[in-house]
């Protein structure tokens, strides 16, 4: 489905002149339902993220979506060719409601019942919800569930989720894998979670953990798990995530 | 009536008071400069000026959940048109009133509309008042509106003005004064688009003179290609009152912005606040919205449609 081939990318700080590895020759394949990206933060992860939906463009290394070359591709053509992501940080805006988001992520205009389905399924109590503003009145938990609302309104075949598990304290992990479940049943394509969550990394079938911008660990779940919570299970949490 | 007006006017009446026809109510409709239709009720009256152009709408002490409409619209090049409508809401009304002005200018002279609008608000009364511009026109000719608002509320009354100018205006001048009594409230909302080189200038002043009075003035505007806007305001706090401006923009291409709130407390119980804020869109809203497949042209449209909603 999706491969990245020796992807790198670094910075120069224009006044110092100082370059720096941000993302290091990287390459993978992803063709699983469930591919987890775990590792520290800073590592590089939401990069790779950006690098995917074509918000960065790398520095080398080349890109390829379902067979086609996509690194010369802008954001808009790759989501419409069916890539999707959901931010970290979710966009606040002024004005447009989350029904409008629902919306232009549906690419049709969807009606206030079909907008109240895609909440409920994140545990939003949509009635409450449909015709809010997504802007600084919602909680960082509520934004982050409606970008995964979203993300499941596009409908696409592939999808990264950059730390879904953030404030979903209310709403349990259970439902959130019953979302991703319920994604793939519609499209057979493969989700990509970048998470710090056992639970989530739990019904991965690829693991991949990222360090410095390497990639210093891929393998199944039985692989890489017991290395990853070997010393710290008991917190349940690698590393930077909220138990 | 309706049969009187020409498709141009049913349109331009459609775009500014999202009618397709005569409005249910109380109306008064003027084009090219004279008064095309009235309808008066019970309750509503609508009088001619004798000493020069323009109208009283006269509203009876009481009036509960009633309507009156008051198009202007303008499809002669070259016209200058001067209106001056006086409105007297009386004791405990509650009315909603809608004013609009729709230029389609196809020839190369200037087509203006400068109206002089004066609103008494009466004791306890409650006014709504919603204002569209619109401007079309195939032709050369500048489209030039200049509305001057004039607004005296009374102990207890309430008025809210809502204002849309969202396009085909080339020049406008918008001066808006107003001064509250006692527990009276003003909450103003606008909302400007400007492109090409359109000029836009926006002044508030509003005197808060009575104990415990209060306005909000709040504007959103987006300037597009080589326009230029200019928002004034002044909050004169003159006795115990709360006072908020607040202006905020979306500046794109060339365009220029100036916002130059004031808030001056003549009054130690006087409570004032400022905003300002201009910039261009966020780049992580376009971004986002892109990722939702949309172009850059489109999720720039997106943007700009909520912002001004
Ligand atoms: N434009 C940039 N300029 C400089 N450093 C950057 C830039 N973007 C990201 N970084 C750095 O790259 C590293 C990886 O960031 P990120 O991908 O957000 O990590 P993660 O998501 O794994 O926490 C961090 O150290 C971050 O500070
Ligand atoms: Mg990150």
């Amino acid at each position: 489905m999706l491969e990245l081939r020796n992807i790198s990318y670094s910075v120069t700080d224009e006044v110092t002149g100082k370059t720096t590895d941000i993302i290091r020759d990287v390459s993978l394949t992803i063709n699983d339902r469930f591919v987890a990206i775990t590792g520290p933060n800073g590592s590089g992860k939401s990069t790779l993220a950006k690098i995917i939906a074509g918000i960065i463009t790398p520095t080398s290394g080349r890109i390829l979506f379902c067979g086609q070359d996509i690194t010369d591709m802008g954001i808009s053509e790759r989501a419409n060719l069916g890539i999707s992501y959901a931010f970290q940080q979710p966009v606040r805006f002024k004005g447009i409601t989350v029904k409008d988001l629902i919306s232009i992520a549906a690419g049709k205009d969807i009606s206030v019942a079909q907008a109240c389905a895609y909440l409920s399924e994140v545990g939003l109590c949509a009635k409450e919800y449909v015709n809010r503003e997504v802007n600084g009145s919602l909680s960082g938990g509520e934004l982050k569930r409606i970008e995964i609302a979203m993300i499941n309104a596009r409908n696409t075949p592939f999808a990264v989720f950059d730390e879904p598990e953030a404030g979903i304290d209310l709403w349990s992990f259970g439902s959130l894998i019953t979302v991703f479940e319920r994604m793939y049943e519609k499209n057979k394509g493969s989700i990509l979670i970048i998470t710090h969550q056992e639970r989530i990394l739990d019904i991965a079938d690829t693991v991949i953990v990222l360090s410095e911008g390497r990639v210093t660990a891929m393998g199944s779940k039985e692989e890489i798990l017991p290395d990853l919570f070997g010393t710290q299970r008991p917190c349940r949490v690698i590393v930077g995530g909220e138990g | 009536m309706a049969k009187t007006m020409d498709a141009i006017q049913k349109n331009l009446l459609s775009e500014i008071m999202d009618l397709e026809i005569v409005p249910e109510g109380a109306y008064n409709i003027r084009a090219n400069g004279e008064s095309a239709a009235r309808h008066t009720t019970a309750n509503i009256d609508i009088v001619t000026k004798t000493d020069k152009p323009g109208i009283d709408i006269i509203i009876k002490p009481g009036t509960k959940n009633e309507r009156v409409d008051i198009p202007v619209l303008l499809t002669k090049t070259g016209l200058k048109d001067l209106v001056y409508n006086d409105f007297y809401i009386g004791e405990d009304a509650d009315v909603l009133i809608v004013a609009g002005c729709g230029i389609h200018n196809a020839g190369d002279e200037e087509t203006a509309h400068d109206g002089i609008h004066s609103f008494h608000v009466g004791k306890n009364a409650k006014l709504k008042y919603v204002e569209k511009h619109y401007g079309e026109g195939e032709g050369t000719g500048e489209r030039v509106l200049n509305p001057t608002t004039e607004i005296e509320i009374d102990e207890g009354g309430y008025m809210e003005m809502e204002s849309a100018q969202l396009g085909g205006v080339d020049s406008t001048v918008r001066v808006t004064r107003a001064k509250l009594a006692d527990r009276a409230t003003l909450v103003i909302g606008e909302k400007i688009m400007t492109h090409g080189k359109q000029t836009a200038i926006t002044d508030f002043t509003v005197d808060l003179d009575g104990e415990d009075c209060g306005a909000h003035v709040v504007s959103r505007s987006v300037a597009k290609d080589e326009s230029r806007q200019t928002f004034l305001s002044c909050i004169n706090g003159n006795n115990l009152c709360s006072g908020h401006t607040e202006c905020d923009a979306i500046i794109m291409d060339g365009a220029r912005v100036d916002a130059i709130p004031k808030v001056a407390a003549n009054h130690v119980q006087a409570s004032l606040i400022h905003e300002a804020a201009i910039g261009k869109i966020a780049g992580e809203q376009l971004i986002k919205l892109m990722t939702l497949g949309l172009s850059e042209k489109q999720a720039e449209e997106q943007i700009i449609n909520g912002f001004l909603r």
